[in-house]
This record gives structure tokens, C-alpha cells and sequence, in this order.
């Protein structure tokens, strides 16, 4: 009787010709996405949750102020301090800050947004000041930064 | 005549290729904090004196919160899921108790915080009256909720139907400053 060797023609290996380009891909993904942080973080800096967010449309018009306890105790004391670009500063220069970034922005200055990035844990009555030094520099539109929180109803 | 021989074009090793792209990638990968510019918007007032509006107390809906984080919704201590279904009882009273507003357009919640309360409990308090308007909003053009927060504003015919909520519901919250709440 003859017996049937069955002969498998089935190639093993899987071609990586294509690799590189599937890795190509991933990397140009990720460096579109990528926005290095342009300041340094002097402050505490754990943002609360919230569910109702809104995004930040153009991101040219934004102008971030960061508040918290700074990270360095030892040097800058426990209190919540206010931080700009890479300096901290009293409430008393928002004014001013908000003047320079409203400057850079030219013609389109009314429409700035300020971005609030507040660590949870601050308190009110920091922010509250910021508040009315915003109102006075008449910075209106503001945005309090937060992740998502999601509700189960 | 010597005849030169047609040499193939030289090739590049494309093998690392592959390797060189995974480094950038990974360090790109690690590199990455996917920009998540979200957060609460709010218009602060305008700088302005201080002119006094006449509202009937009726339609205001006053908040305090203490800097022990402790929540009085007019003069009853409540909690965040309480605190909402007591602002859309009130907003969309439309008359019928005395002591809640006319009319959703005229409600205004007025939101008191001391200068020890801590920012996530006003972000939570905030978060809850944007997400009762929404509700109200959502429940005055009759769709789920989540249909109306996925309208889209660049959509003509959608962000007609936004104004007309925000027309019939406008989102009347008075921030006042922070003072010492005992």
C-alpha cells in the first residue's frame, strides 16, 4: 500500500518587508502628537476632575497660569504661588503678564483664553484673587483645566 | 577595448532600518503627552462698577460653601447629586412654588465660596450646575442628554438648535468673591 507523504507547502516565515513602514507610521503619528512641555513646572500640579469639559480650540490664543503649592518647599515656602511661562509671581503681575501675552497676539488680543491648570488642593482664595486681577486685565474667557470624570447615572 | 561591466546599483542595507525606526519611536512614545487641553470654560463678569440689578429674591438660588468644604443650597446642607436635582427643580419652576424662580430665564444661582474652600470641591460644585443645565437643556429641545452634548457647533442646523436652549435656559450663574462665610 502506498502510503502518502504529505508534503506541506506552506511557507513558514511571515515577510517583515513591511515593518519598517508600519513603524514608519506609529513614529510619525507620535511625532505629530508629540508637544513638548515648553515651561517647567515649579508648582504642584494635579488638576481635579470634572465632566462637563470643553477643548480648547486654537491653541495660538491660549495662554496658561499655573497654581499650586511649589514643588520645592524648601525654597518657595508651602503656600500656593502663581506660575507663568518659568518664573513664579505674585497675583499683583498677572495684570501685566496678561498685557505681554495679549501683545503677542495682536489684533486677535480680545479673544485670548486663559487656561487655568489649578491643583486640586489649592484654595479659593488664591484663585479668586487671580480672578479679579484677570477681570481687571479684562482676560474674560477662562478655562479651568480638568480631566474627565466620568458618571454613571 | 576594455568593456566595462555594468555594475548593479549599489543597495543600501535596509535591514536596520527597521531598528533605527523603533528607537525614534520609542522615544517619541515616551516623549508624548498627548495634549489634552480640556477643562470647565466660564466667562468671568467684565470689570465694572458694581451695579446693583434688582432681582426679586425669589429667583435667586444662593449656594455657600464653607472652608470645610460643606455645601448650603438655600439654607440646606446638601450634598453634589442633591445639589442638582434642587437647581433644575428650582430653574424650571415656572411659577408654580412661591419660593422658586418665575421663569428659567430669570433664575439666577448665586455661588458663594470662603477663601479656605478648596478648588475640586468648586470645580465640583461648577461641574454640577453646567451638567443641570445641560440636562435642562437637553430635556427643553426632548433629546438623551448625551445626543445633546454631541452636537456639534460648526453644524448650522445643530448649533441653532444649542442657541435656542441656551435662549430658553441661559446659564445665569452669579461667581460672587470670596468673603468669610461662618
Amino acid at each position: 500500500m502506498a502510503t502518502f507523504k504529505k508534503k506541506t507547502k506552506t511557507k513558514q516565515d511571515i515577510p517583515t518587508s513591511a515593518l519598517p513602514d508600519i513603524i514608519f507610521m506609529l513614529l510619525f503619528f507620535f511625532m505629530i502628537a508629540t508637544t513638548f512641555r515648553e515651561s517647567e513646572l515649579l508648582v504642584k500640579n494635579s488638576l481635579p476632575q470634572a465632566s462637563e469639559l470643553t477643548k480648547l480650540e486654537k491653541k495660538s490664543l491660549v495662554s496658561y497660569i499655573y497654581i499650586g503649592e511649589p514643588s520645592d518647599t524648601r525654597k518657595y515656602g508651602t503656600e500656593a504661588r502663581i506660575q507663568v511661562n518659568d518664573v513664579l509671581i505674585d497675583p499683583e503681575q498677572i495684570v501685566q503678564h496678561v498685557i505681554q501675552e495679549k501683545d503677542k497676539l495682536g489684533e486677535d488680543s480680545e479673544k485670548i483664553t486663559m487656561s487655568l491648570k489649578i491643583d486640586r488642593e489649592a484654595k479659593m482664595g488664591i484663585i479668586s484673587d487671580v480672578r479679579q486681577k484677570l477681570r481687571e486685565a479684562n482676560a474674560l474667557k477662562v478655562n479651568y483645566a480638568a480631566n474627565k470624570k466620568l458618571r454613571n447615572f | 577595448m576594455l568593456k566595462k561591466k555594468k555594475k548593479d546599483a549599489p543597495e543600501i542595507n535596509g535591514g536596520a532600518m527597521a531598528d533605527i525606526a523603533f528607537l525614534l519611536l520609542i522615544f517619541f512614545l515616551v516623549a508624548t503627552t498627548i495634549a489634552s487641553d480640556k477643562g470647565v470654560t466660564v466667562m468671568l463678569p467684565p470689570k465694572a462698577e458694581d451695579v446693583d440689578v434688582k432681582v426679586k429674591t425669589r429667583n435667586v438660588f444662593n449656594i455657600l460653601v464653607n472652608s470645610n468644604d460643606d455645601m448650603l443650597a438655600q439654607e440646606e446642607m446638601v450634598d453634589l447629586p442633591k445639589l442638582r436635582t434642587m437647581v433644575k427643580e428650582f430653574v424650571l419652576n415656572n411659577g408654580k412654588d412661591k419660593n422658586q424662580s418665575e421663569s428659567p430665564a430669570k433664575a439666577i444661582i448665586s455661588l458663594k465660596t470662603d477663601r479656605g474652600t478648596s478648588y475640586e470641591m468648586y470645580i465640583g460644585v461648577i461641574d454640577e450646575l453646567k451638567l443641570a443645565y445641560a440636562e435642562m437643556r437637553a430635556m427643553y429641545l426632548k433629546m438623551p442628554l448625551e445626543d445633546f452634548q454631541n452636537l456639534d457647533k460648526d453644524n448650522p442646523d445643530q448649533k441653532e438648535k444649542i442657541d435656542k436652549a441656551r435662549k430658553a435656559i441661559p446659564y445665569k450663574v452669579s461667581d460672587a468673591e470670596p468673603s468669610e462665610i461662618k
